[in-house]
């Protein structure tokens, strides 16, 4: 396996190694994702000063409408790039749902619509797989809550990769089948998340396969910094006051951070403190309780949650998310599951988004925030939304209305149509008791 | 009394690159001691300074998180077998 750091990229590369993130200590941009020193998580390096000598707002928005506008930005040394339009998903002003919530400026980065598979997971992994090919890799695997599973299945089978993929076996039927489609090894593990990442992080190195999210990590995460730098452009080339984003292993939250500080760094916004809070579900939420309790450390737990895409117990950039909250000032909080399905239906019926448990999440705990009036209400916020609710459609069964069957005649939809107009008065009525 | 280990790839070079040792010990300190006695410099990578347990260093006794049961104090007995694993990422 060798790296191509030095070969056909048609600009001057700013991606130089990696480095440890506790350390320090650096290794060559390889398919190595912990230091041998410290087993801290290893992080791609850039030359900033590269980066802006290169970059401009007029060069980003000269290029591709997808995650790859930003590629000086992004891990990958040569010019054969994945892009299957993942990325510039509409960020939207949510004046219904800021109305109903009491907030002035609020607006949502809806990755429910990202491509191809509906969520975020196909930013980090169309960076994954183009330095996957790079490296040399004709299979790439991931351990996955369900939406990674998809998004790597998918672009797998686009790029010619073999792929193989471990789940646990209790996922949605739409998270199985949506991976199934593209006809991957899908290996279904009797077990927790936690516990099919341990296997895979012991399978990962015998078979010489690329894990997206081990051994090809440092590379993956990047991906999710455009999150961030799409915000900033959308916003008018401005960062926002306030950040609200779901949090599983915490590294979507961490990169965010990252990609607002890059573009700072290189002078495409200007400096501004940006509150960064966190949304976990009650069921499995190891880094709220640790933001809760005032401690530095993650105890991990046993999910048990309806909200699977985000049960992790063991979330490897815990502490740094947590880390991340208390210096901005911000907050991580937690929500049950009645309040998980209010969310996604809140969102639903406000904005016309459908989204997963993991957006229920997120829209619960901006509720929860807003009602312990720690989101103030001028602040310009965003709610990041990473995936979409018909993958998960066992989550909502039972807890929407039916539909009024009838026959095909007038009188009988006359009838039905007075019967939804009674059951909407009873709904307001319980709903002002 | 022996104990299966499985090595995880960065500490490899450690053990004459093996991805599995057998050895014998009582509890996961003493583990991480027998192990350096026969493979030296591989604590330090396991542990800080004051001999704890790294915060990206994941330690399992058949499968399950030694933080679920007695931490570094867990017993180990003949025929277990103990993963050591850095954290990972995903979803």
């Amino acid at each position: 396996m060798t790296t191509t750091l030095n070969s056909t990229a048609s600009f001057t590369l700013a991606f130089e190694a990696l480095k440890c993130k506790e350390c320090g200590a650096e290794y060559e941009a390889k398919a190595i994702h912990v230091c041998e020193e410290c087993f801290g998580p290893l992080e791609v390096k850039y030359n900033y000063e590269i980066l802006k000598q290169t970059v401009s707002r007029e060069t980003i928005e000269a290029g591709p409408n997808s995650i790859w506008r930003y590629r000086a930005f992004l891990p990958v040394a040569t010019d054969n790039y994945i892009d299957v339009g993942t990325g510039m998903t509409p960020l939207i002003e949510a004046k219904r749902l800021g109305r109903r919530l009491g907030l002035k400026k609020l607006y949502i980065k809806n990755d429910a619509v990202n491509m191809p598979t509906l969520s975020f997971k196909d930013r980090v992994v169309s960076v994954a797989l183009s330095r996957a090919r790079e490296l040399g890799f004709t299979t790439v695997a991931c351990a996955s809550t369900g939406n990674l599973a998809n998004s790597t299945a998918a672009i797998a089978a686009h790029a010619g990769l073999d792929c193989c993929v471990f789940i646990p076996s209790d996922l949605e039927a739409g998270k199985v089948m949506g991976t199934l489609i593209y006809n991957p090894t899908l290996i279904s593990v009797n077990g927790n998340y936690d516990q099919v990442n341990r296997l895979c992080s012991e399978v990962a190195n015998t078979h010489g396969w690329g894990f997206v999210n081990i051994n090809l990590r440092p590379y993956y995460s990047e991906g999710s910094k455009t999150l961030g730098f799409e915000v900033a452009e959308q916003l008018g080339w401005k960062l926002p006051d306030h950040i609200v984003a779901p949090l599983a292993s915490g590294s979507l939250f961490t990169k965010i951070y990252k990609g607002f500080r890059e573009f700072v760094e290189v002078g495409l916004v200007e400096d501004k403190a940006v509150r960064f809070s966190g949304a976990q579900a009650e069921g499995c939420s190891p880094i709220a309780q640790a933001f809760r309790e005032g401690r530095d450390f993650i105890s991990p737990v046993k999910p048990d949650t309806i909200a699977k895409s985000i049960a992790i117990g063991n979330p490897a950039d815990g502490v740094y998310a947590l880390e991340l909250a208390r210096k901005t000032n911000g907050n991580i909080e937690s929500v049950n599951d009645a309040e998980i399905i209010a969310g996604m239906k809140l969102l639903a019926e406000t904005e016309g988004i459908f989204t997963e448990t993991a957006g229920g999440t997120t829209i619960a705990t901006l509720q929860k925030l807003v009602e312990a009036g720690k989101i103030d209400p001028d602040e310009v916020t965003v709610v990041y939304i990473t995936g979409n609710g018909l993958k998960t459609l066992e989550a909502v069964k039972g807890e929407l209305s039916e539909p009024f069957t009838i026959d095909p005649k007038l009188d009988e939809f006359e009838r039905a149509l007075e019967r939804s107009r009674t059951l909407e008065r009873l709904e307001w009525q319980q709903a002002m008791v | 009394m022996s104990i299966k280990v499985l090595i995880p790839t960065p500490l490899q070079k450690f053990v004459g690159d093996k991805s599995a040792l057998e050895c014998d010990a009582t509890t996961i300190s003493n583990l991480v001691e027998v192990l350096e006695v026969q493979h030296p410099g591989i604590k330090a990578r396991l542990c800080d300074d004051s001999g704890k347990l790294r915060r990206f260093v994941n330690f399992y006794l058949n499968s399950e998180d030694i933080r679920f049961m007695e931490n570094e104090a867990t017993e180990l007995s003949d025929g277990d077998e103990v993963s050591i694993v850095p954290a990972i990422a995903g979803g």
